[in-house]
């Protein structure tokens, strides 16, 4: 043979030996050096779980009453996949037999099996936020008659289902709404999935789930949604079971005590409507409110309310786009108790008085109230340009002179520089105002609380630095747009934003002034002014606010009791707190908060308060504020109200806020009956209701509160 | 070098010598090359159990699960026996029916196409339809036609220090060309790249001017650059090509198989889960793996011992191969062998390199394990071939 050849078997040979090693390389290295990992991704793959989710935690009120439970209903869903299997012409001929049989159109029921982002897909929450993979349901609390028909007619029904699933119940006793409160469940979306990252822990989230996505239902969801029980089972390719691997029990979620009482959140609901609809009487819109009633001792929320709200039912089973879009249009969806910001108005004059105080102004001086005080061109007036003479503060707030508290406000503001003050300069008022905790969410145990603002140098300086690109630009454009039909008002827009561009920053007198009486750049949610007059009723302690006051296991054993927290402890001087609690009782006795508690038993349960008109940009009616706490002598309870274009505090909101202390002290005429009182005995329960082994509380026994009887007895 | 191989083959005419002796009448068992039928008859066996393991849990009938284990032993029966004949061919005689015997294999190649007898599966259009329920790929009997053929064209020059010339070579090029050109047709790429690699292995030990080697493997590495680059090989193909390069994103079907197959494999660890054990196979989690996967059955079931020692046998069967052709005593039995050699050998590395993550995923069987009767029979053929062409060269010794 040639040498040729014999060279070329050789090479041949070489080659099929290495590749021969190759394999054998390769083979060691994925069976013994990577093997701990295939055996896993095998397990994995030759396992199914079976989940049978747990039973959602209920939430009772401070008493023991269920406010959200569960309930089993019948609900339809629709298997996409499975309905796109069939040509589009007989899917929809599914879609239009089942609108027919469940009485609604085919349309209602499309728009929510169309993805979230897919091109003419209703908004959140119509559209489907779930999974691919997942039924989407399209009605609820269907009646067993239709959920048969479907069943028994799955040729005609293809990929639609009718089952009985728990859902939640929101109908608490006293015909309670608390939706803003309650919060509601939707179903996973992929978002969620993905942020929990890969992880096989039996309790993760699933496409199948539902989560709480507002209110106490999100804010506690982790501990309402207790841990799914899972069964592993060993399957082949087919889905075939041949073995169980693991079993783990469901374990039911937690229950949430909250410091709501039913009782009483049902009669704050009925007080904030009977206020607005007492500002519509008068011929304002009313078009919304918010009530708040807390403990100031530690903070806990009994009851509240925002106008207008929804059926918090509503959500059980999907909702309509046209029901969606009833309440966005109605803009009801969120609390204007935490989230409404709103000028507050005269209310934040007890601001401007504790600034005047720790700036050491003498607060029991006197001082001039005459019908306006002028600034340069401008003119700041009182409400209904009344002038009082030379007045006490005390009176001052009593009448809620707005002269005197701009009297005030110029002053500081003269002290920390005027015109020439810097930005770290001093801004009393502000910085007292951030001390009582607004611009900043109060902690609430709710999810998307807003902030709030408070004006002052450092928010001048802000909005600055944001807006001063476009004022400059626009002083040099010079509004084209508008000159070509309004040359005036263009020069006006024009020469307002030069003046911005050049020194928007500076925290200027007029600005001073509107600060000092809740009005200007300032505004607040009705949440963190009940706060702050619980802070100025308890001798200087900001709470967090708190709604659930214990979290107990389905078997009864309390997991958590939260303990009050405190948020901030307000720095004035002993004297400046004293003169407020001294001062505001006056303001329902002789004051602005006069006309609504004539009658009412003052001189047993002292009302403290402070009534406030805000002025709104436009048109606009005022906003009707009322905050107050009571019994001033020994304060217990804060409750703030407030209607936006409700017209004045004491007309529109005050009426209600006695109604609410009647309530709550058992009040009738004059006689105080404790007994009688919304709260079992007569205050909000120390103790936790308990729960029984099968899942159903019991509310604690009522004891006589020592508040009641220490007033009594005043 | 001269030197080198010389002392070689020296050696191995001692081992030669050592292992004949007997008279020439009764030289057939003695003179067999006994290594290698064993290491046929143990990777079959083997083979066997891994089939049967495979086939258990699907393939099998409701009332016999050993049904298509029967199945597979009635061809493994009819392979031994077909290698057996194989072996027994007169050499001369073989040398001078190649043309028909490649003749024929062409027109059973045609085959797949009539209406009524070709069947599709897995895409390629490469099988027939037999009575009782069997079916046929012709083109594994292509393999050895194909062999045949280029091994007498590339020998026609007597004298064996003789280079083959440029009219052999190119004859023998297009003696591999014409099948390739149908089974590309019938879409069986795994066949035409083992026919390709068989084609450029027995070119070069034929001893062609190294410029033509060069100018070959040039070519053929081109063509497939091109078939890829010209949109030629369909989508599917390409993305069964490379699909292997990274299994972990979705490419629908065949990355699904990479995937499969590599945790199969990489779930067995040193030992394995022991036969009938391993929850891939039985769940039935790759596909084929009682065919082309067969390798993943090896790998979760009889760990990373258990498949090392099938490599090592297959292993074996190349080092025969190698040793038969090596010692061939003219080019005729050398190029036949080292055909054989190439064919089994890339097979073997395709497929389970397939398995692996490491070569592309085509559809061809591992030699004398994957079930299907046409492969079986086809190898065990080769295995009867080589012992020919080893008998022809001790015999020649004498």
């Amino acid at each position: 043979m040639s040498e040729r050849s014999n060279i070329r078997l050789i090479v041949l040979g070489i080659l099929i030996f290495s590749l021969f090693a190759t394999l054998i390389s390769r083979l060691f290295y994925l069976q013994v050096i990577e093997g701990d990992e295939y055996r896993a991704a095998a397990e994995n793959n030759t396992v199914r779980e079976v989940v049978e989710p747990a039973v959602r935690g209920l939430i009772v009120d401070q008493a023991g009453r269920p406010l959200v439970s569960n309930r089993t209903s019948i609900i339809v869903t629709i298997n996409r996949q499975e309905l796109n299997q069939e040509n589009e012409k007989k899917g929809d001929g599914v879609i239009k037999r089942l609108a027919e049989i469940l009485g609604t159109t085919p349309e209602s029921i499309s728009e929510r099996l169309m993805p979230c982002g897919t091109e003419g897909a209703p908004k959140p929450p119509i559209c489907w936020n779930g999974s691919t993979y997942q039924a989407v349901p399209v009605a609820s609390d269907v009646d067993p008659q239709t959920a048969l028909t479907i069943m028994e007619n799955r040729a005609e029904f293809i990929g639609v289902t009718a089952k009985l699933t728990a859902v939640r119940e929101y109908s608490g006793p006293f015909e309670v709404n608390a939706a803003h409160i309650l919060g509601y469940l939707g179903p996973v979306t992929e978002e969620q999935i993905s942020e929990q990252g890969q992880t096989d822990a039996f309790d993760r989230l699933r496409r199948t789930d539902s989560i709480g996505r507002s209110g106490l239902e999100s804010f506690y969801d982790a501990q309402l949604r207790g841990k799914p029980g899972v069964t592993t089972l060993e399957v082949d390719t087919s889905g075939q079971v041949t073995g169980t691997v693991d079993q783990k029990a469901a374990v039911a979620g937690n229950y949430l005590v909250s410091t709501i009482d039913a009782k009483l959140q049902s009669v704050v609901e009925k007080q904030l409507v009977a206020a607005v609809q007492r500002a519509q009487g008068q011929g304002n819109p009313g078009d919304s409110g918010a009530a708040v009633v807390v403990d100031v001792r530690n903070g806990q929320v009994l009851a509240m309310a925002s106008y207008p709200t929804y059926d918090p039912g509503i959500w059980v089973g999907g909702v309509s786009q046209k029901q969606y879009k009833s309440l966005v249009k109605s803009d009801s969806l969120s609390s204007n108790a935490t989230q409404g910001l709103f000028a507050p108005g005269s209310t934040y004059k007890v601001v401007s008085t504790a600034a005047a105080g720790k700036e050491g102004y003498s607060l029991y001086a006197d001082y001039q109230c005459p019908k306006q005080f002028k600034l340069g061109t401008q003119i700041f007036r009182n409400y209904e340009s009344s002038a009082y003479g030379r007045i006490s503060l005390t009176r001052a707030l009593e009448v809620s002179c707005n002269t005197v508290f701009y009297g005030l406000a110029d002053r500081m503001w003269e002290a920390a520089g005027g015109n020439d003050a810097t930005r770290d300069s001093a801004d009393p008022i502000a910085d007292t105002a951030t001390m009582f905790g607004f611009g900043s969410p109060t902690g609430i145990d709710l999810p998307g609380e807003s902030a709030g603002r408070v004006a002052g140098r450092a928010f001048k300086v802000q909005n600055w630095e944001a807006k001063r690109d476009t004022w400059c630009a626009n002083a040099i454009t010079a509004y084209p747009e508008t000159r070509k039909t309004n040359p005036k008002l263009a020069d006006y827009y024009t020469a307002l934003d030069k003046e911005n561009c050049a020194d928007g920053f500076r925290w200027r007198e007029g600005d001073a002034l509107n600060a000092a009486i809740g009005q200007g750049d300032t505004t607040v949610t009705p949440l963190q002014m009940a706060m702050a007059y619980a802070a100025i009723a308890n001798g200087g302690t900001v709470y967090e606010p708190k709604l659930v006051k214990a979290i107990i296991g389905a078997d009864g054993t309390v997991i958590e009791r939260m303990a009050p927290t405190v948020k901030s402890q307000l720095d004035l001087p002993k004297s400046t707190i004293n003169f407020l609690q001294n001062s505001l009782p006056g303001v329902t006795t002789d004051g602005s908060g006069e006309t609504p508690f004539i009658g009412f038993p003052l001189n047993q349960i002292p009302v403290a308060s402070k009534t406030g008109s805000a002025q709104v940009t436009g048109d606009k009616v005022s906003t009707s504020w009322f905050a107050s706490y009571a019994p001033a002598n020994k304060p217990r309870y804060a409750i703030v109200m407030m209607v936006t274009q409700g017209g004045t505090g004491s007309q529109t909101s005050g009426p209600s806020v006695r109604k609410i202390y009647e309530a709550l002290f058992g009040i009738e005429g004059t006689s105080i009956n404790p007994n009688k009182s919304v709260l079992i005995g007569g205050a909000p329960s120390k103790a936790l209701p308990v729960i029984r082994p099968d899942g159903t509380p019991v509310a604690p026994k009522g004891k006589m509160s020592g508040v009641l009887t220490a007033t009594g007895s005043n | 070098m001269a030197k080198f191989y010389a002392s070689t083959r020296a050696n191995d005419a001692l081992v030669g010598a050592g292992s004949r002796g007997g008279s020439r009448g009764q030289g057939y068992w003695r003179d067999l090359d006994w290594i290698l039928l064993i290491s046929g008859l143990a990777l079959t066996i083997l083979g066997s159990l891994l089939v049967w393991s495979a086939s258990r849990a699907d393939l099998a009938s409701d009332t016999d699960p050993q049904s298509y284990l029967k199945r597979h032993l009635i061809n493994v029966a009819v392979a031994i026996a077909l290698g057996y004949l194989a072996s027994r061919l007169n050499y001369r005689w073989l040398r001078a029916y190649t043309p028909i015997i490649y003749g024929i294999s062409f027109l059973l190649l045609l085959l797949p196409f009539v209406p009524g007898i070709g069947v599709t599966v897995a895409g390629a259009r490469a099988w027939i339809d037999l009575p009782g329920g069997l079916t046929l790929q012709p083109s594994e009997f292509t393999k050895i036609a194909v062999i045949l053929m280029m091994a007498a064209l590339l020998s026609e020059r007597t004298d064996i220090e003789d280079e083959p010339s440029g009219r052999d070579f190119l004859m023998a090029l297009g003696a591999a060309a014409l099948p390739v050109a149908v089974i590309l047709i019938q879409n069986d790429t795994g066949t035409v790249l083992i026919i390709g690699t068989v084609a450029i292995s027995m070119i070069a030990v034929a001893g062609v001017r190294s410029r033509w080697l060069v100018a070959l493997i040039g070519g053929a590495v081109l063509s497939i650059l091109f078939a890829i680059q010209l949109g030629l090989l369909k989508e599917y193909q390409v993305a069964r090509l490379t699909s292997f390069i990274s299994p972990d994103q979705d490419m629908g079907a065949s990355a699904y198989n990479a995937n499969q197959a590599r945790i199969a494999v990489g779930g067995g660890g040193w030992f394995g889960t022991g036969l009938f054990e391993g929850p891939q196979t039985q769940g039935k989690f790759v596909p084929v793996n009682e065919s082309d996967f067969i390798f993943t059955v090896s790998g979760e079931e009889l760990g990373f011992l258990g498949s090392v020692l099938l490599i090592l046998l297959l292993a074996v069967i190349m080092w025969r191969a190698a040793m038969i052709a090596w010692k061939a005593d003219d080019k005729y039995g050398r190029l036949v062998a080292t055909g054989i050699l190439a064919w089994l050998a890339f097979q073997t590395f395709e497929n389970i390199g397939m398995t692996l993550g490491i070569m592309p995923i085509t559809g061809i069987p591992l030699p004398l394990v994957s079930s299907g009767g046409t492969s079986l029979m086809a190898v065990w053929i080769a295995i009867g071939l080589l012992q020919t062409v080893r008998l022809h060269e001790v015999r020649a010794a004498i």
